[in-house]
C-alpha cells in the first residue's frame, strides 16, 4: 500500500510564491482593491464548500452558506490580522456560518454514527475484513464516491468536521482544532475515531464484495 | 515494549500521521507482524485516509465559481460594500469627525437642554471651592460630617472640591447641601405631606400612630 498523501505543513518558516502572493493580495484589498477578494478566495472555494457541505449534507444550502462566509470575510477583511493564516480564518467563518445555519433549521435530526461514544479514545474496530490495496481508478466510479461520501455523512457531527477538514481538505492538526475552536488532543482523538468508523463502514464493500457485484441484500453492506 | 491490540487501535492514527514515539512505533510495528487483525486495521484505516484525501471525492456543483462571483459583484455595488474603504479615506473622515466635534462642542448652538425638574438642575449654587466627601459606593458628594455619607473602616471617604465632585460625575447630597440647592427655588409641596412633614413617621415613611 502507498503512503500517505501529502499534507499541507504549516510548519514551514520561509513563505513560498504563492503566500507571498496571498499577502500582497491581501494587502492590496485591505488597503482597497476590493475588486482583486475575488482573487484571494479562489484558491480556497473548494474546500469553504466542502465545509460547508460536511456540516449541513446539503448541496444547496452547503453552497450558500459558503457564499455567505465569502460575503462576510469580505465585509470584515479590515479585521484580519496577519498572524492567522487566510484560509484558516476563511474555514473558520464557514464554520460558524454552516453551525449557526444548521442550528436555525433545527436539521440534526438523525446522528446514527458514534452518537453516544465518548472521546475517550477506545474504539473497537468492528470489522477485520482484510482490504485489499484500491486501485485508484476505483474513484472513477460515480457509484463508490457516492457510497464514500454517504458513509461521510453518517457520522456524527463532530467527527464528521474534523475529518472533513483534516482527511478531506488537508489542514494540518493545529489548523483544524483552530477553525472548530477545540483542542489538538480533541482533534487527534476524533480523527481516529471517525477513520476507525468508516473503515468499519466501508471495509467490507470496497475490500472486494463491491467489486464482485454482490447484492447488499446478501448482507454484504455492512450497515 | 510490547503492545496489545487496544493500544495498537488507539494509536492507529497517530502512527499513520508519525505522531508516535520511536519505541511505540517499533513496538507496534513488530505486533502488525504478528497480529492479521491489527494489521486489516491499519491497512484500512491507511486506505480511508488515501481515498478520502483524493480531490475526485468531494466535487463543488457545476456553476459554483461563477455563482460566487456574481454574488460578490452584487456585494460590491451594494451598500455592504460601503463597509470597506481605503486606510487612508478612514483616516480623513476620522480626522474631518475630530474637528467637527470639537467645533461643535464649543459652540453656543450646542447647549445643555433645559431640565424641567428643579432638583434635576445643575447645583451652581454650590461653591466650587467647597470641601466635599465622596464614598466608592455612591455617586453623591456630601460636606463634612453629613451623617448620609457611606463610611467604610477599610476605606476612608475621598476629599475633594465640589468642582472635581461635579467634574467627576458626583451630584450633591440632597440633606446637607440642601441650602445651596433650594436656594431661590420654592418648591410647592402637597398639603398632606406638609403634614406628615410635620409629624412624626414611621421607618415606612408614614405618619406614626
Amino acid at each position: 500500500m502507498g503512503s500517505l498523501p501529502q499534507k499541507v505543513n504549516v510548519q514551514v518558516k520561509t513563505p513560498d510564491a504563492t503566500e507571498i502572493r496571498e499577502r500582497d493580495l491581501l494587502r492590496r484589498v485591505q488597503t482597497g482593491e476590493t475588486q482583486l477578494f475575488y482573487e484571494l478566495v479562489k484558491p480556497y472555494e473548494r474546500r469553504l464548500y466542502t465545509t460547508a457541505f460536511a456540516i449541513l449534507r446539503n448541496e444547496a444550502e452547503a453552497e450558500d452558506a459558503a457564499q455567505e462566509a465569502v460575503l462576510k470575510a469580505f465585509t470584515h477583511i479590515g479585521q484580519f490580522r496577519a498572524e492567522a493564516r487566510f484560509s484558516t480564518w476563511l474555514t473558520q467563518i464557514t464554520v460558524n456560518e454552516a453551525l449557526m445555519r444548521r442550528r436555525k433549521a433545527h436539521t440534526e435530526i438523525m446522528e446514527p454514527i458514534g452518537e453516544r461514544e465518548e472521546d475517550d479514545g477506545t474504539y473497537t474496530p468492528r470489522d477485520f475484513a482484510d482490504w485489499r490495496e484500491i486501485p485508484s481508478e476505483v474513484l472513477e466510479k460515480k457509484e463508490i464516491r457516492q457510497k464514500l461520501a454517504s458513509a461521510v455523512a453518517a457520522l456524527t457531527e463532530k467527527y464528521r468536521q474534523v475529518f472533513v477538514l483534516r482527511d478531506v481538505q488537508h489542514l494540518s492538526i493545529e489548523e483544524t482544532a483552530e477553525a472548530l475552536g477545540i483542542s489538538r488532543a480533541s482533534v487527534k482523538t476524533r480523527l481516529l475515531r471517525a477513520r476507525l468508523m468508516l473503515r468499519d463502514m466501508l471495509a467490507p464493500g470496497l475490500g472486494g464484495a463491491w467489486f464482485n457485484r454482490l447484492p447488499f441484500e446478501k448482507g454484504t453492506k455492512p450497515w | 515494549m510490547v503492545v496489545n491490540c487496544e493500544h495498537v487501535w488507539r494509536e492507529v492514527s497517530n502512527y499513520l500521521e508519525g505522531e508516535v514515539d520511536p519505541t511505540l512505533r517499533a513496538a507496534m510495528a513488530a505486533h502488525f507482524k504478528e497480529c492479521k487483525h491489527c494489521t486489516a486495521v491499519l491497512d484500512g484505516t491507511r486506505n480511508i485516509v488515501q481515498l478520502y484525501g483524493d480531490d475526485r471525492l468531494l466535487e463543488v456543483p457545476a456553476g459554483f465559481s461563477q455563482r460566487l462571483q456574481q454574488r460578490l459583484a452584487q456585494q460590491t455595488s451594494s451598500s455592504r460594500f460601503r463597509g470597506i474603504r481605503p486606510i487612508w479615506m478612514m483616516a480623513i473622515a476620522a480626522t474631518a469627525l475630530a474637528v467637527g466635534g470639537l467645533a461643535l462642542g464649543s459652540a453656543a448652538v450646542f447647549r445643555q437642554p433645559e431640565l424641567r425638574s428643579q432638583l434635576a438642575r445643575s447645583p451652581h449654587g454650590i461653591p466650587p471651592s467647597l470641601i466635599v466627601y465622596v464614598s466608592d459606593d455612591s455617586r453623591v458628594f456630601h460636606v463634612p460630617g453629613c451623617k448620609y455619607l457611606h463610611k467604610h473602616d477599610d476605606e476612608p471617604a475621598k476629599q475633594m472640591n465640589a468642582s472635581e465632585a461635579m467634574k467627576e460625575g458626583y451630584v450633591p447630597c440632597v440633606r446637607c447641601l440642601r441650602q445651596y440647592l433650594t436656594a431661590g427655588v420654592e418648591c410647592p409641596r402637597p398639603a398632606a405631606a406638609t403634614q406628615w412633614a410635620e409629624k412624626p413617621v414611621n421607618r415606612f415613611g408614614q405618619p406614626a400612630l
